[in-house]
């Protein structure tokens, strides 16, 4: 089943094409890494897909109701603001807020959601703690927690592990590939290719606004593409845990 | 819960206390009988004609003051944005010196308050027109600094050219903020923009919920941004431009009121928003209050006073805060 579907989607900033011609579909059980170098339009292609940027082309989101939206795909904007010192609760609350009818309180089946979402990105102990006082990564991962309290078909994020350690970049990708195994999907856009060679089941590339290459990790990351989107040479390998990328020298 | 009794509790007994305030000097039990009952004698025209307009004007005044600063700190995710930002108290305070320059607040009891009023409708839209039809905050911050500039500048000009020294002298009298000699002319001609403005801001609580997350995840979870800011602005516009007709400008309350209330609420905007109303009307009750006890006799203005208060009280922030990011 198809969660979202762009065609032939271009974003414009003055005369320039930040994003062009991208058609791009994202099926049920799929974890799909969008990569690219900097400035290649990844954070463009995802506000545009949901509608929060003006954009030519078709884009099945952005077409919904803001209402029915807001229950198809939650967003997790690079930059992780929290304007209040809000408990980790309350801040993961806010997930809720399309389920919400005006002014009614946490249903029962609100509360679960909230439960759920803090127990998965492993928050518990941070439960009353005020969101602002917890470091960079914490706060990274509050965030995540609530875009999955909105419990979304479709989860989009944007660098949801820049700023995270090791372990933690690993989790986030295994909750993020669970959700894709439980039958949701996930498209999110990573700068760390070892990650996306890794976790993902399928790789999107992008280069100044442009779909270069769209398939499972090791079909996009040639040798060839790697060169010739970022610019280095890159150690891969096939393991019984899966596909390793590792960056090696820049490309003369 | 708690807190919004105990605020509730602080404002039923600030107006009381604000009805048995004034140098017309009687037993509390005969004030509040000949506030129920009219007997005629002067007494209860005292409290029915005097005190009760004046103790719900200081209700009306200050709740509106608390509330859409707290709306708007909502909105823009800043501590320091006040109902003041948005030029609207301004334009009003423009309006109400042309009425005592022009004259034509002698003419009739409620030219004063009406020429307020048009000007603070005209910054309205003013602001929407300046503020552009997308939603963000910045624009709708630049407006509301181009205004309020505005507004200064022509009021000052109204002063600079000013030939008569008596309109002078009630101008800058009258622009201090006070809630002397009010009657409930003021009080009917606040309280439909008061009450528009009451029902607007609230309908805001979820939206600024959502908003703590950013102008960007809250659009993704349904928020419509641009109506958000429509409703804001018109909902502050007619409170305290209703607020700033009929009291002057009064400042402060906007500002320290939500700061003060934040922690209690554990900073959830749309928590802020109910009990910044009642810190506010509270606030502007104990105000009024202390200026007809502070100094009897002296006519002691409310937004002296306010002022007196208010820095101090935001100093201590400050310090808290610093000690917080120490």
């Amino acid at each position: 089943m198809s969660l979202m579907t762009l065609h032939n989607l271009t974003v414009r900033r003055g005369a320039r094409a930040v994003v062009a011609d991208v058609s791009l579909r994202v099926e049920a059980g799929e974890c799909v890494g969008l990569i690219g170098p900097n400035g290649a339009g990844k954070t463009s292609l995802l506000r545009a897909a949901l509608g929060l940027l003006p954009a030519e082309g078709e884009a099945s989101l952005a077409a919904l109701p803001d209402a029915e939206r807001a229950r198809a795909a939650a967003w997790m904007p690079q930059s992780r603001e929290i304007g209040w010192p809000v408990s980790v609760e309350t801040l993961v609350a806010l997930g809720r807020i399309p389920y919400l009818p005006r002014g009614a309180r946490l249903r029962p089946e609100d509360r679960a959601a909230i439960d759920a979402a803090i127990a998965r990105m492993e928050l518990g102990p941070y439960r009353d703690r005020p969101a602002t006082q917890l470091s960079g990564g914490e706060q990274a991962r509050v965030l995540i927690a609530r875009a999955l309290a909105q419990d979304t078909p479709l989860l989009l994020a944007d660098e949801p592990t820049a700023g995270l350690d090791p372990s933690h970049r690993i989790s986030t990708m295994q909750v993020f590939a669970a959700l894709a195994a439980e039958g949701r999907a996930v498209l999110v856009s990573l700068h760390d290719l070892g990650l996306a060679a890794r976790h993902c089941t399928r790789l999107v590339l992008l280069k100044a606004g442009r779909l270069i290459a769209d398939g499972p990790p090791a079909q996009v990351l040639t040798p060839g593409n790697v060169g010739a989107v970022f610019g280095i040479t890159a150690y891969q390998a096939e393991t019984p845990q899966g596909h390793v990328f590792q960056p090696m020298e820049l490309a003369r | 819960m708690r807190l919004a009794s105990a605020l509730l509790a602080l404002c039923a007994a600030l107006f009381l206390g604000s009805l048995l305030s004034g140098p017309a000097s009687a037993p509390a039990g005969a004030s509040l009988m000949a506030l129920v009952r009219d007997d005629g004698t002067p007494l209860s025209v005292v409290m029915r004609e005097i005190r009760l307009p004046r103790a719900l004007l200081a209700v009306m005044v200050g709740a509106s003051l608390g509330l859409s600063g707290a709306a708007l700190q909502g909105y823009l995710r800043n501590p320091l944005a006040e109902p003041g930002l948005i030029g609207i108290s301004g334009a009003a305070a423009l309006g109400a010196v042309l009425a005592i320059q022009t004259g034509l607040s002698l003419a009739f009891p409620l030219a004063l308050p009406l020429s307020a009023l048009g000007m603070a409708l005209l910054a309205v839209l003013l602001i929407l027109a300046l503020a552009g039809p997308r939603g963000a905050s910045i624009t709708l911050i630049l407006a509301g600094i181009a205004i309020s500039a505005l507004a200064g500048a022509l009021t000052s000009l109204v002063l600079n050219l000013s030939p008569n020294p008596f309109a002078t002298a009630d101008i800058v009298f009258w622009m201090m903020g006070s809630l002397a000699d009010r009657s409930f002319a003021h009080v009917w001609l606040a309280l439909p923009f008061i009450a528009l403005g009451w029902l607007l801001l609230a309908r805001l609580g979820r939206g600024l919920d959502a908003l703590t997350l950013g102008e960007d995840a809250a659009q993704s979870m349904g928020l419509r941004l641009p109506r958000l800011r429509l409703t804001l602005v018109v909902g502050t516009a007619a409170c305290v431009g209703a607020a700033t007709a009929v009291a002057g400008a009064i400042g402060f309350v906007g500002l320290v009121v939500p700061h003060l209330l934040r922690p209690w609420v554990g900073a959830r905007p749309s928590a802020l928003l109910w009990a910044s109303a009642l810190g506010g009307a509270a606030m502007v009750l104990a105000a009024d209050i202390a200026v007809r006890e502070a100094l009897p006799g002296r006519d002691l203005k409310l937004g002296v006073l306010m002022a007196l208060v208010g820095a101090p009280l935001f100093l201590h922030l400050i310090y808290k805060t610093r000690k917080e990011m120490a």
